[in-house]
């Protein structure tokens, strides 16, 4: 928690959880994964290649992927990096993993969460080197410049990793935008980058009290 | 080359239909290269260039015969001299490289673009650089490394096998070039008798490890050579035992892609479903407490 927290409470009473630089970087992220998935996905099941049209052909989509793919890693990175320190796991998230289905069935609720619960710090945790994966194997299979320097073996490899890899990924944004449907409010902070004190007191309690100085 | 006059046993990434198959009785072709009987002349690569108007640029001098020094774009066979030991002496080993057309292509099971390769029902395999979208796949899967990305166009080049001459019923434009009868074309199975002939007469010569060389760790190929020393193939630049391999068949396996695919519309599903059980998760009306509605309260 840095000492400028309470500057994130907003003169009408909302709080700020997620800044103007950070949305941008946020939804620029998105679009690249999704312009990701779709190619990919063409690339990865002929039951899918139709969605190459939405490229403007096949040529067009094999290119613009690892363009999108470096878009994604290069914003991805210095973003993750500013969030650490809000995602450092702690006891009570081990407490939190071992409650997940209760959470998830509504049973129970958690009254000690920082910034980020603890599902949210295994997204996080898991992207960081999900993406670097992805990034690596892609370099090794980038025609024309890359992939001629790599031995055919290694090309193989890197295709089933990358693969199986970015199956992994798309699993993961798949529960994370899940979440955020099913949590009212979570879609509403990252477009317009404010809660209220009432959503951040019932999901983030910690954060809440670090922000207002009130007891949640 | 796009080529609708021949009939089609396999496409790659179609899974649902393999079209057109009416004429399967189609026989199997072959070429026969016959090593033991090749002197080098490279009639067969400026056939190759001429029939098929490539045009390679100039290269210079790597320390050998060899010229170009490799396939590529523009050059779909190139005469390979090997310099090497055999017993204890210097040998010049001649090699037709090329496309060898295996009965299972690693190419075609690696390309992801509909129809970018395909395999005739008399057994070559060609590429249809309209369909190619330029990812090199088929470079990786091909384990005798032969197709070859053109930069300029971003699509992948490789021998054809003249399958536009075989339509017509000509032979490919390198066997009517050959002086010395060291390439033969014509129905598999009679090449593959003639074949085991040859190596009879080479081992009669005091050539004992004379070999053919028809893999079968790719089902086979359509391309198949009479090595005078069959014990080494790795010293004309073939591998000893290529096949496809475990990590492009899992790679491009269907089974894999179906379990990766409906894992995917599952995580849907499964959205879907408890949104309907469970409704969403919603800042409870204030009076209510800080508890979800009907929460009771997890203590760390």
């Amino acid at each position: 928690m840095s000492e400028r927290d309470q500057d994130l409470l907003l003169p009408d009473g909302k709080i700020l959880r997620h800044g103007n630089r950070e949305r941008v970087v946020h939804w620029i992220i998105a679009i690249a994964f999704v312009l990701l998935f779709l190619s990919g996905l063409a690339m990865f099941s002929p039951f899918f290649f139709w969605l190459s049209a939405l490229f403007g052909g096949g040529q067009f989509m094999r290119f613009v992927h690892p363009v999108c793919g470096v878009v994604l890693v290069l914003l991805f990175y210095p973003y993750a990096f500013r969030l650490r320190a809000d995602n450092r796991w702690t006891a009570a998230d081990s407490h939190w993993v071992r409650n997940m289905f209760r959470y998830m069935r509504k049973e129970a609720h958690f009254s000690d969460t920082g910034k980020y619960n603890a599902g949210q710090k295994l997204m996080y945790w898991s992207m960081v080197p999900i993406i670097g994966v992805l990034l690596l194997t892609g370099i090794v299979m980038w025609q024309p410049w890359f992939a001629p320097r790599f031995p055919p073996f290694l090309r193989r490899a890197a295709g089933l990793l990358h693969a199986v890899t970015a199956f992994v990924m798309f699993v993961g944004i798949g529960v994370h935008w899940y979440a955020a449907f099913w949590t009212k409010g979570s879609i509403r902070a990252m477009v317009r980058g404010t809660v209220t004190q009432a959503w951040a007191r019932f999901h983030h309690p910690g954060w809440f009290r670090s922000i207002t100085g009130k007891n949640p | 080359m796009a080529l609708e006059t021949q009939d089609i046993r396999a496409r790659s990434a179609t899974t649902t239909s393999v079209a057109p198959d009416a004429r399967s009785f189609q026989p199997e072709v072959s070429k026969l290269i016959d090593l033991s009987k090749c002197i080098g002349c490279k009639a067969c690569q400026a056939a190759c260039m001429e029939w098929n108007n490539l045009r390679d640029t100039i290269g210079t001098f790597q320390g050998a015969y060899t010229n170009p020094p490799d396939l590529d774009d523009q050059s779909w066979t190139v005469m390979k001299f090997n310099e090497t030991e055999v017993d204890g002496r210097f040998a010049l080993l001649i090699f037709k490289d090329g496309c060898l057309h295996c009965a299972d292509p690693g190419c075609l099971r690696a390309c992801p673009s509909p129809g970018a390769v395909v395999q005739y029902q008399n057994g070559i395999v060609d590429f249809q650089q309209d369909h190619c979208i330029g990812c090199g796949y088929c470079i990786s899967g091909c384990p005798f490394n032969i197709p070859r990305l053109r930069k300029e166009d971003s699509r992948v080049y490789k021998c054809t096998l003249c399958s536009d001459r075989v339509a017509v019923g000509l032979e490919p434009a390198c066997i009517k070039s050959c002086p010395t009868h060291a390439l033969s074309f014509g129905s598999r199975a009679e090449l593959i008798e003639e074949a085991q002939g040859r190596i009879t007469d080479l081992q009669e010569r005091g050539f004992s490890q004379a070999a053919v060389y028809n893999p079968p760790g790719v089902g086979g190929t359509h391309v198949f050579f009479v090595l005078p020393h069959g014990d080494r193939p790795e010293a004309y630049g073939l591998p000893k035992d290529p096949r496809i391999g475990p990590l492009l068949a899992l790679w491009r396996s269907t089974a894999a892609r179906a379990v990766g695919v409906l894992t995917m519309f599952s995580v849907l599903v499964a959205g879907i479903l408890h949104y309907m059980r469970h409704g969403p998760l919603e800042v409870p009306e204030e009076g209510e407490g800080s508890a979800g509605p009907g929460a009771q309260e997890a203590k760390p």
